[in-house]
């Protein structure tokens, strides 16, 4: 058996899978501030101890930078000088959220020309001088990057080794080339976001690992990452960016799970929005082009999603149209239902019959037919925008709010599986592993691509996966020039099924 | 006169990177270089091609090297001046005006930046109404102007000045000078008079870039068919609607070359240096270069590039008339598919389709 959580703004969903793939019991908590008694309320809940895996999905890091809440202030150490002057770290961010992470920025010399060539040697006279004012400014974040350490990542391991150094083990650092791909400003952001989030992670980390302890559970922790695969709590701790996206890509992938179907619209209905993808063969559709997360450009391949302000704790205006303002995690406080005073759509779910919690009595009063229309009306619009055809596609609604929605206008086909409420903490559970290949290959394109290939497979069956069950995800070559025999660098992505039994040997 | 201010550059850049016809790299970088620039010197006067006198000096401004390196390595800033600055001590006279050598692209951009720079106005039009990858792939070759003088500065402050026998050989020796100063270099060159100007220039392209990429932007706001709306706009014709299924890449002198495949209702191969050059359907040519053949995120209508093609992206390819100077003998023999290399000669877009 392992067990899936999803740690989200509102609740944190338990689920427990047995080991043929049954869905034995799915549990709801609200999240709490420390993140550790929600998580530790819903394992007592479950009451299984005995399991494989523990797998968690989190929106909680995304959350701090959509709310430029809980971030440190970022030292961004950007080696280039003296090209990439132009266009400085930081330059495409809100202000709003630049005023909040940055914390000093420095342009220093080195990085390399797309051949590896440096564009300028590294300084370390000036990078002495850069970990003198981090120092002297108290920062405990440190982001580097550098021009093409996708190609090179030698000066930007040099200058975190010099500036390691000199600050200290207390202060992390965050390497670009280990975190986005080709693009300068972009994969810069998301090492920016990643060391913003550093200690966040240290603290979070070891709350999820807390909670286990505290419910009695032993086994490995694992979180998931951005494409559904799962990583362990050493690098979740030095990467939580790469968490970013894993809320709708769990929610799409337990939902596929849950329903039986590998392509069709996913609408996971939470406590403050509702999120609409769309599943091609059992994977989530992903955005094309720049991915901004909190209106923050970067290179991530994150699922293309659409949310609209619409969730069980949103509140019903006098107008009859509901949200985008919520109530969030104080829904249990606020709604008229537990004994508050203000109008929710879980209140409108309740009027209508279509939930019972919470005192009926006290939404006697409440129509609730025109409310609900409308925002069955607001979520097919959203649904057909992310359609591309005007095929029939069947829809799943998930997520405890999903009660808010019964049928939708314009489609036929729309169904609530078995353990909807949790399908977010399904979609952890069932999480892969992967395997990642990234490193210079040179000779025909069809051979080393087939080279390339193999390796992932055998890395990813290495990392845990179950021989078989593995495949490729993802393929990207980058040509490097002006190097003798086709030089290309090539990443490839493997996935493939969590194999249980190794985790149990 | 009208001027180009920070708000107008999303469209622009949009619409440009559109009629970059999968090349002339992101405009997104050149899009923050100018919107930079403009922040710090003000907005850049705007004039229609009749507006400018006959004696004026008009200099192109533009970058040259790989796209991808543009991804990567950003420039210092100082690049266009430092070549702007050259050209101007070589003929003795100060410039009176900035012109785009080429609208598609980050080159659309590029002299925005430059202008804003260097405080002159910018003329709405360019020397080839659409994205190619040679220097001497412009309109004013084809009117026996040349591309010399022509400087050439990168980031590290080095800069070099060409006087060359043809504007083929210019873009010879450039492109070598650009590889050895690390694939990404400004340029200042192709010097006009006014009264050349209409002769040497595709016109208004500046003010069809930002129409297009209006026409885009507002086409989704309104939940209509964003790719329908480009399409009208220029005037083309829509190719193929379907999915990438491979790409193959390789950056050889300079250039990033390569084939994708697309899958939908049959199957369209692309072959691309930089730019869109072919386009086979099931076989069958239904495009080449010079005319536009542009790929569009079919959700979004945004413009997609050469590098930027992945497999599962959904697109749709429209092709768009080029310049009728083009399709001139001078013109196919300057870019059409047998320079590139390409065993078949022009054959006009589909329209009626």
């Amino acid at each position: 058996m392992r067990i899936g959580i999803d740690v989200g703004g509102t609740n944190t969903d338990a689920a427990l899978i047995g080991d043929d793939g049954q869905v034995l019991a799915g549990v709801k908590r609200p999240t709490t501030e420390d993140v550790t008694g929600g998580i530790a309320s819903a394992l007592t809940a479950l009451g299984a101890t005995r399991v494989s895996a523990v797998m968690i999905g989190t929106t909680h890091f995304v959350n701090a930078l959509v709310e430029a809440a809980r971030l440190e202030p970022v030292a961004i150490v950007r080696l280039g000088l003296p090209a990439t002057a132009a266009l400085p770290p930081l330059v495409d961010w809100p202000d709003r959220l630049r005023q909040v992470v940055e914390g000093a920025t420095y342009l220093c010399h080195g990085g390399c020309e797309y051949d590896g060539t440096p564009i300028s040697e590294l300084d370390p006279e000036e990078l002495q001088r850069v970990a003198d004012d981090i120092r002297r400014r108290g920062l405990r974040t440190v982001a580097i990057s550098s021009a093409f350490s996708p190609v090179s990542d030698e000066h930007e391991r040099r200058a975190a080794e010099l500036l390691a150094a000199e600050l200290g083990p207390e202060v992390h650092l965050s390497l670009s080339a280990e975190i986005g791909r080709v693009g300068l400003l972009a994969r810069e952001s998301a090492t920016i976001v990643n060391a913003a989030l550093r200690p966040l992670a240290d603290h979070t980390v070891a709350a999820f690992a807390e909670a286990l302890r505290v419910a009695g559970i032993t086994a490995p922790l694992f979180l998931s990452q951005n494409d559904g695969t799962l990583m362990d709590v050493e690098q979740a701790r030095r990467y939580p960016v790469a968490t970013f996206a894993s809320g709708p890509t769990n929610s799409m992938r337990g939902a596929a799970y849950l329903s039986g179907l590998t392509d069709c619209a996913v609408v996971d209905i939470g406590g403050t929005t509702s999120d609409v993808g769309i599943l091609v063969g059992g994977f989530p559709r992903e955005a094309a082009g720049e991915a901004l997360v909190a209106e923050v450009r970067t290179n991530f391949r994150i699922p293309d999603v659409l949310s609209i302000g619409i969730g069980g704790g949103s509140i019903v205006a006098d107008d009859g149209t509901t949200g985008p303002r919520s109530v969030g995690f104080r829904l249990t406080d606020e709604a008229l239902v537990f004994g508050g005073d203000t109008l929710t759509a879980t209140d409108l779910a309740v009027a209508a019959g279509l939930a019972s919690i919470g005192d009926p009595a006290r939404v006697a009063h409440v129509s609730p037919e025109r409310p609900l229309k409308l925002i069955a009306e607001r979520v097919a619009e959203a649904v057909d925008r992310m359609r591309t055809s005007p095929a029939p596609l069947p829809v799943v609604l998930v997520g405890g709010g999903s009660i808010l929605v019964d049928e939708l206008p314009g489609f036929d086909d729309v169904r609530r599986p078995d353990h909807f409420e949790v399908a977010n903490a399904v979609g952890a559970a069932i999480a892969q592993v992967g395997g990642e290949v990234d490193r210079v290959f040179s000779g025909p394109r069809e051979q080393v691509l087939e080279e390339a290939r193999g390796e992932a497979i055998a890395r990813a069956e290495r990392a845990g996966a179950r021989p078989g069950s593995v495949r490729i995800v993802d393929v990207e070559e980058l040509p490097l020039a002006y190097l003798p025999g086709n030089a290309t660098r090539i990443r490839v992505k493997a996935v493939g099924d969590l194999d249980l039994e190794k985790i149990d040997a | 006169m009208r001027e180009i201010t920070a708000d107008r550059l999303d469209d622009m850049a949009r619409g440009a990177g559109i009629l970059g016809t999968g090349g002339g790299g992101d405009p997104y970088a050149g899009k923050l270089l100018a919107r930079e620039a403009i922040r710090k010197h003000g907005p850049v006067p705007l004039v229609a091609i009749d507006e400018v006198p006959a004696d004026a000096t008009v200099v192109a401004i533009s970058g040259m090297g790989a796209p991808t390196v543009l991804l990567e390595k950003l420039p210092a800033g100082t690049e266009e001046l430092a070549a702007l600055r050259a050209l101007e001590a070589t003929l003795g006279r100060p410039a009176t005006h900035i012109v785009p050598i080429e609208i598609g692209g980050v080159n659309s951009m590029i002299p925005i930046a430059a202008a804003a720079q260097a405080g002159l106005p910018i003329v709405d039009g360019d020397a080839m109404g659409r994205a190619f990858p040679e220097a001497q792939m412009v309109l004013p070759t084809l009117i026996g102007v040349s591309n010399t003088p022509m400087a050439v500065a990168d980031d590290k402050g080095n800069t070099l000045v060409l006087n060359a026998v043809s504007n083929l050989w210019a873009e010879r020796l450039a492109r070598a000078a650009c590889v050895q100063m690390g694939c990404q270099v400004s340029c200042a060159d192709t010097v006009m008079r006014g009264d050349q100007l209409r002769d040497g220039l595709v016109p208004a392209t500046l003010t069809l870039a930002e129409d297009l990429g209006r026409a885009v932007r507002e086409a989704r706001t309104r939940h209509a068919d964003p790719v329908a709306a480009a399409t009208e706009v220029l005037s083309g014709v829509e190719l193929f609607r379907g999915k990438v299924v491979d790409v193959e890449r390789r950056t050889t002198g300079g250039f990033a070359r390569g084939q994708a495949r697309l899958e939908g209702t049959g199957v369209l191969e692309l072959s691309f240096q930089n730019e869109h050059l072919l386009a086979r359907l099931d076989g069958e040519i239904v495009a080449t270069t010079p005319d536009l053949i542009c790929v569009l995120d079919t959700d979004s209508g945004e413009p997609v590039t050469t590098e930027a093609m992945r497999y599962g992206l959904r697109v749709t390819v429209i092709g768009v008339p080029c310049d009728p100077r083009w399709t001139s003998p001078g013109g196919l023999a300057l870019a059409g598919p047998r320079y590139f290399g390409y065993d078949c000669d022009y054959q006009p877009l589909p329209m009626s389709s």
